[in-house]
């Protein structure tokens, strides 16, 4: 026995809602992100990841409180991203009771952050997160490209580059999220998963288009994530961390029972 | 009413612990302190830490927390953790060579860029998540299975100079010390305040502990 793969359920979280968007837009009320948490937690989730999708000022306040509310009862690691631009943000968080920090945009807008942030708080708590989409066309080489804005703006940069990049700058671990399976249940990009998980030395976390428990078991068998993320599937009751671990042992995935 | 006290020096997530120590223990008062005084006068102390391992060092240093904590370490229980363990070692790796605490012999090296499992697929740095910890007999560990999981995250590794110092290995391209114990002192290189149920024995466990080394049976 060795390492476990992690399952990480996730919480898209507005103004201290659960909600989880379709393709980033559709958006459905799921719930406290507190007694959500919880009960991944019972469930046996490795890990929870919080994505604070709250534009405003005072949401960001909301979202403080409830990381603190849910790093007192929920006793596993706890990733929280969204609109962290500064070294300040991520102090607050951390302070709060999060484990890791997920950034992005700001990692786009000015790269050495990644690199202050980690020669701060250490490389372990820093997650960069990649949105990613195909940008080949049928037929050329594949390529994605790091699109921001919820898919809707692209940044002319090469995602396998920038993950390499940003694993120099001290990255401690790649959340990967495929733009165009995200919201989709047709299962993980995993081609592109693969070829950013050979890429670079740290974990990678495989995160878009869970609809299946054996998505689950493609995104690390054959994309050679090292921890896989989905949302929907458990949100809404379809199935329980349990079942996709046992689901995922079953098919010769080590993880923790 | 017992005191613990968790030892804050500027590193890290210093209330996961707190909080978890005070799910556990509620009948037992938990202080996140850097005063010197507080730690020479609690009845335990905890000695966690996150980053690296030059900037730790040099917080313990700056705040006047060297000599409590050697204090601490040979005359109450102690639990140190993840950074915590490796700088009550004699030196690390990181950041080019550090000098540490020097509490217990031995040396923190890294996992290397060529790390690979039995079956030569390359591991990833840093050790990332719940691994099984093989457990030596130890007051620490009761009510814990020997196949119980726990929450690590770290790119160096405890290499004690003392085999008889291990109470737990992990298996990571090398087999490393998870955690170390003698006397007072015990040590862990994961995060029990992370590391669900089975970590939080743990941490009841430490409250609970006499302070006695393993139960030797000769």
């Amino acid at each position: 026995m060795g390492l476990a793969r992690r399952i990480i359920p996730c919480l898209d979280v507005d103004r201290g809602r659960v909600v989880k968007g379709v393709r980033f837009v559709d958006i459905r009320d799921a719930g406290d992100p507190v007694e959500i948490a919880r009960r991944y937690d019972e469930q046996g989730a490795d890990e929870i990841t919080f994505l604070d999708i709250t534009a405003s000022h005072e949401g960001r306040d909301t979202t403080l409180a409830v990381v603190e509310r849910m790093a007192s009862e929920v006793f596993i690691p706890l990733t929280v991203g969204g609109g962290i631009r500064e070294l300040g943000d991520i102090r607050k968080l951390l302070n709060a009771g999060a484990d890791k920090v997920g950034i992005n945009t700001a990692a786009i807008q000015r790269p050495e952050f990644v690199y202050e942030a980690a020669e701060r708080f250490g490389s372990q708590c820093i997650v960069v997160a990649i949105d990613a989409k195909k940008v080949s066309a049928h037929g050329e080489p594949l390529r994605w490209e790091i699109f921001t804005h919820g898919g809707r703006r692209a940044t002319g940069l090469d995602a396998i580059e920038w993950a390499r990049r940003m694993v120099a700058l001290g990255a401690g671990e790649i959340l990967l999220t495929s733009m165009d399976r995200d919201g989709t249940r047709d299962g993980f990009d995993l081609v592109l998963t693969r070829a950013i998980s050979e890429a670079v030395s740290v974990p990678v976390i495989a995160s878009g288009g869970v609809g299946t428990l054996q998505h689950l078991v493609d995104g690390v068998v054959e994309g050679h994530a090292d921890a896989v993320l989905a949302a929907s599937i458990f949100h809404f009751g379809e199935f329980t961390i349990g079942e996709a671990k046992a689901y995922m042992a079953a098919h010769g995935v080590e993880v923790r029972l | 009413m017992q005191r613990v006290v968790v030892v804050d020096y500027g590193m890290g997530n210093l209330h996961s612990v707190a909080k978890a120590l005070g799910r556990v223990a509620p009948e037992v008062e938990v202080v996140v302190s850097g005063e010197a005084a507080l730690i020479d006068g609690a009845d335990r102390v905890v000695f966690p830490g996150v980053g690296a391992i030059r900037d730790c060092m040099a917080e313990l240093g700056r705040r006047g927390l060297v000599a409590p904590l050697r204090r601490a370490a040979a005359e109450k229980p102690l639990l140190a953790i993840c950074i915590g363990m490796q700088a009550l070692m004699d030196s690390s790796e990181e950041n080019g060579g550090t000098r540490c605490l020097g509490i217990l012999p031995g040396s923190v090296r890294h996992f290397g860029p060529e790390l690979q499992d039995e079956q030569g697929n390359t591991l990833k740095v840093p050790h990332m998540g719940w691994n099984v910890v093989r457990q030596e007999p130890h007051p620490l560990w009761r009510g814990i299975g020997q196949d119980a999981r726990f929450y690590f995250v770290h790119s160096y590794y405890v290499e004690p100079a003392q085999r008889e110092l291990v109470a737990g290995s992990c298996e990571y391209g090398v087999d490393f010390a998870a955690a170390l114990a003698r006397g007072t002192l015990f040590a862990v290189q994961f995060h029990p305040e992370k590391s669900h149920t089975a970590g939080l024995q743990l941490l009841a466990n430490f409250v609970a502990w006499d302070g006695r080394d393993r139960e030797r049976t000769c």
